[in-house]
């Protein structure tokens, strides 16, 4: 029965090719305009660690002027100063703590066929890579103990390895940045990263870091970070004034197994504030936030609001589709109410009308959604090359393919269901009478 | 015109036209909203950075290794660009406009104020940046070369001459006296006087609420081993000069890099990447709203006249003239599109105000938009149902007295 009645729906159809085609056409547009940008928005505010990401949690001290706060609305700073950081990285109270920051070295290749180049890198401490996970190609992270010996090790990320020894495995061999030699211990693999999440003050969609060394390492160059910097009064003269003063410039993370262990963490952090108080320092009112993962990402708008508001209009557009299939759908099937009337009068029963009906119907919302997958695909290509940020974000997954089915299944019948409807009310006998 | 039977018509047929309606009004409701975003997009967009923008382009200049001696490179590489063919002017600058990286402080009137009076950006210039970005002074003077002074970066700046723009000026001092004025960039003294006003430059943050507040210190501050050079070529020019800059700074000193040379045009272009694309975003999903309303109207006009033929038949019969069965199906799509936008214009101030909870910086949707939209709308169905109105026109009377 269900073929005769796909093919009844079929032969109706070609009927009114443009018709048709408009409906179809409708449906397509409008899941493509709410999954493209629905897409994008998912993507961008995923979660990137769902493993562990109530575990880590980002460290945000307000040690910020009396006179008024960080951000307008009193939320505390978004970085810690490089006292704080040290003060807490030694302290070691939580189950893994990294501080970090973003730095700018050139790059002297050992190959003279390669011009020397500007690269982009992170100084941390070694339990970054047990918090964040990179994959590792080649060897490993650097240790504690490296990490107190200032120990002039380098682990170079995927893309710099490629440039400098062809993707080689590169451990023990050394890399000159700046006129110093470091030597490689670690080489990473490709690290899938929609959203560089450690560090958001920097951008969170910025390419991945050319090279990681040990924080202490790094002090050493007595070079800025290349990333945000803000003060609330002067640092003072030289690099040892900076280091003491009250800037904020850097990104600490720890990680904390178990509510409890956050709990203590918390009150750890707000004793250690307490007793700088003492001496002078964070003259705000306590305001000490651990934030973890998800919420430090809604707290730095990673997803835009343009992003937000692209979505609530796609879905909106949706919208319009359906009513306009709807009207359509319902239009058509009106029209055979003779016909509805004749097969009613012979015999068919209202079930069969309903089958009969939604079956075309459910024909336009299939290839509607067929249709909508591809434009999706197209439009995700489109926002790729409007934002050049995206591309880690704009790609369509199984989760959103999924999606995009159950949506357009769901925009059939729900397009379908109510014309089909008013088509079996047709009372055989009213209908056959006045032809 | 008669429009109580079209009334009483469309009372037989109520989904379909509560479906057109609400169609219309959510037509209504998201394309004033999308023109709105739109035009507030080009607006930013078209906000003049106050510089030459077709001529100029900067870079970066990195030195390496231990015998790098930033200061003395800066100052030969500016020579070698002054004298450069094609170069109008060079100076270092920390940042440029539109780059949405650098520098910026509270500007203050008294020593150790609890609220700065204006938040400015620096530009760490030298003498040649007013030449240089081609902003025009409209008070005081240029820098002296003698009040280029040298500094270390991370010592506290405190410069003795200072530029400023109109808008920062006019902030602090809003009397326009500002000219020969002291003001502090720290806490404390000594203070930096006000020696020219120039008429415009931007920050280098495109979304920056103090956007015009911009000062220019004269200073040869490299950041660590790190310049930043601004060139401004003659008119025509930029291209060839780039080449010619990139060859000639890479062959004089080996031990650093010259980092990508970017123009201005594609700085500002990367500025507001976000917005164009926000703004093609939105006049395509206008555009193939309107398409397909116009399409849906179309669709269903053509449906009723097809059901209807028989009726247009018989008023035909009875003496309406092609002219009334026109009037009458224009007058039912107006009717229809009327309920769908008295709707709509309330739809368009919701949507309005859930942008304004849901956004940064939205503003409410001005009163205006709504009565265009009306007009828009209408015209767009009024001749969306032309085709079909025609055709139903065309009906022959004759229709009337066949039997199906």
């Amino acid at each position: 029965m269900f073929s005769y009645y796909l093919q009844l729906g079929l032969r109706s159809l070609r009927r009114n090719p443009v018709l048709t085609a408009l409906m179809v056409f409708g449906i397509a547009l409008g899941i493509a305009a709410s999954m493209t940008t629905l897409t994008v928005m998912h993507l961008m505010g995923s979660d990137p660690i769902p493993w562990k990401s109530d575990k880590l949690h980002y460290v945000q001290l307000d040690n910020w002027s009396p006179d008024r706060p960080y951000n307008d609305d009193g939320r505390s700073p978004d970085q810690v100063t490089y006292r704080d950081a040290v003060a807490l990285m030694e302290a070691g109270k939580a189950d893994k703590q990294a501080a970090m920051y973003k730095l700018s070295l050139p790059v002297q290749p050992a190959n003279p066929e390669l011009k020397p180049f500007q690269s982009l890198g992170r100084v941390t401490y070694a339990d970054f890579f047990a918090m964040f996970e990179p994959p590792f190609a080649y060897g490993s992270s650097w240790n504690r103990d490296q990490d107190a010996q200032h120990a002039r090790v380098v682990v170079l990320g995927r893309d710099m390895n490629e440039k400098l020894f062809g993707g080689q495995n590169s451990v023990g061999k050394t890399v000159r940045l700046d006129g110093q030699d470091y030597t490689i211990v670690g080489v990473l693999g490709e690290w899938k990263l929609r959203t560089r999440y450690y560090d958001l003050t920097n951008g969170a969609f910025a390419d991945p870091d050319d090279f990681f060394m040990p924080f202490t390492t790094g002090i050493d160059l007595k070079q800025r970070s290349t990333g945000n910097n803000s003060c609330w009064k002067e640092p003072g003269d030289g690099w040892d004034a900076y280091l003491q003063s009250d800037c904020v410039w850097i990104q600490m993370w720890v990680q904390l197994d178990s509510p409890a262990r956050l709990a203590d963490y918390k009150s750890f952090i707000d004793s250690y504030v307490n007793e700088q108080k003492k001496s002078g320092r964070f003259p705000r009112p306590l305001n000490n936030r651990l934030p973890d993962v998800n919420e430090w990402m809604v707290d730095q708008k990673v997803v835009s609001s343009d992003v937000k508001v692209q979505t609530g209009l796609g879905f909106a557009f949706l919208a319009v589709c359906l009513v306009n299939t709807i009207g359509l759908l319902l239009a058509k099937f009106t029209r055979k109410a003779g016909e509805v009337g004749l097969r009613r009068a012979l015999g068919a029963s209202k079930r069969d009308i309903f089958t009969q009906f939604l079956t075309e119907s459910g024909v336009v919302g299939l290839s509607g959604g067929v249709l909508g997958l591809v434009l999706t695909g197209l439009g995700l290509v489109a926002v790729r090359s409007l934002y050049t940020d995206y591309k880690s974000v704009a790609q369509l997954d199984w989760t959103m393919i999924a999606m995009t089915v159950v949506l357009a299944v769901a925009a059939a019948v729900l397009a379908g269901l109510y014309p089909t409807w008013r088509a079996c009310q047709v009372a055989p006998a009213a209908q056959l009478k006045t032809q | 015109m008669e429009i109580r039977p079209i009334l009483s018509a469309l009372m037989r047929s109520k989904v379909a036209m509560v479906l057109i309606g609400l169609q219309i009004a959510l037509t209504l409701a998201i394309v004033c909203n999308s023109l709105f975003i739109i035009k507030q997009r080009f607006e930013h967009m078209q906000r003049p950075s106050g510089i030459n923008e077709a001529d100029t382009f900067w870079f970066g200049s990195s030195g390496f290794g231990r015998g790098y001696d930033a200061r003395a490179t800066q100052l030969a590489d500016l020579q070698l660009l002054r004298r450069l063919p094609g170069v109008v002017d060079a100076s270092p600058a920390w940042s440029v406009p539109l780059s949405d990286g650098g520098w910026s402080t509270g500007m203050n009137l008294q020593p150790k104020q609890k609220t700065s009076t204006a938040d400015t950006a620096l530009y760490i210039v030298d003498d040649h940046a007013v030449n240089t970005f081609d902003t025009h002074l409209v008070a005081g003077r240029n820098f002296k070369p003698e009040e280029v002074v040298n500094a270390t970066f991370g010592d506290s700046l405190h410069p003795a001459a200072i530029i400023v723009t109109k808008a920062l000026a006019d902030k602090m001092f809003p009397d326009g006296s500002a000219l020969g004025k002291q003001v502090y960039l720290a806490e404390d003294p000594p203070t930096s006087t006000i020696v020219g006003i120039i008429d415009r430059m931007q920050q280098p943050w495109a979304t920056s609420e103090s956007i015009e507040y911009t000062t220019l210190v004269p200073a040869h501050m490299p950041y660590g081993n790190f310049t930043r050079y601004v060139v401004r070529a003659e008119p025509g020019r930029r291209d060839e000069v780039m080449k010619l800059v990139e060859q000639k700074l890479v062959e004089s000193n080996p031990s650093r890099i010259i980092g990508k040379m970017r123009t201005i045009e594609q700085t500002r272009n990367e500025a507001y990447s976000s917005d164009r694309a926000m703004m093609i975003i939105l006049g395509t999903v206008i555009f193939l709203l309107l398409a397909i309303t116009a399409l849906g109207i179309v669709g269903m006009a053509s449906f009723w006249v097809a059901q209807r033929t028989k009726q247009i038949g018989t008023r035909r019969a009875l003496g309406a003239t092609k002219f009334d069965i026109l009037r009458y199906f224009l007058t039912e799509n107006f009717l229809i599109t009327s309920a769908g936008l008295l709707v709509g214009g309330l739809l368009t101030y919701a949507l309005s105000l859930w942008l304004l909870t849901h956004t940064d910086g939205a503003k409410l949707l001005p009163w205006y938009y709504v009565p265009v939209g009306f007009l828009c709308l209408w015209l767009l169905g009024q001749l969306a149902v032309l085709g079909p109105a025609t055709r139903a026109s065309r009906v022959p009377p004759a229709v009337a007295t066949r039997s199906v």
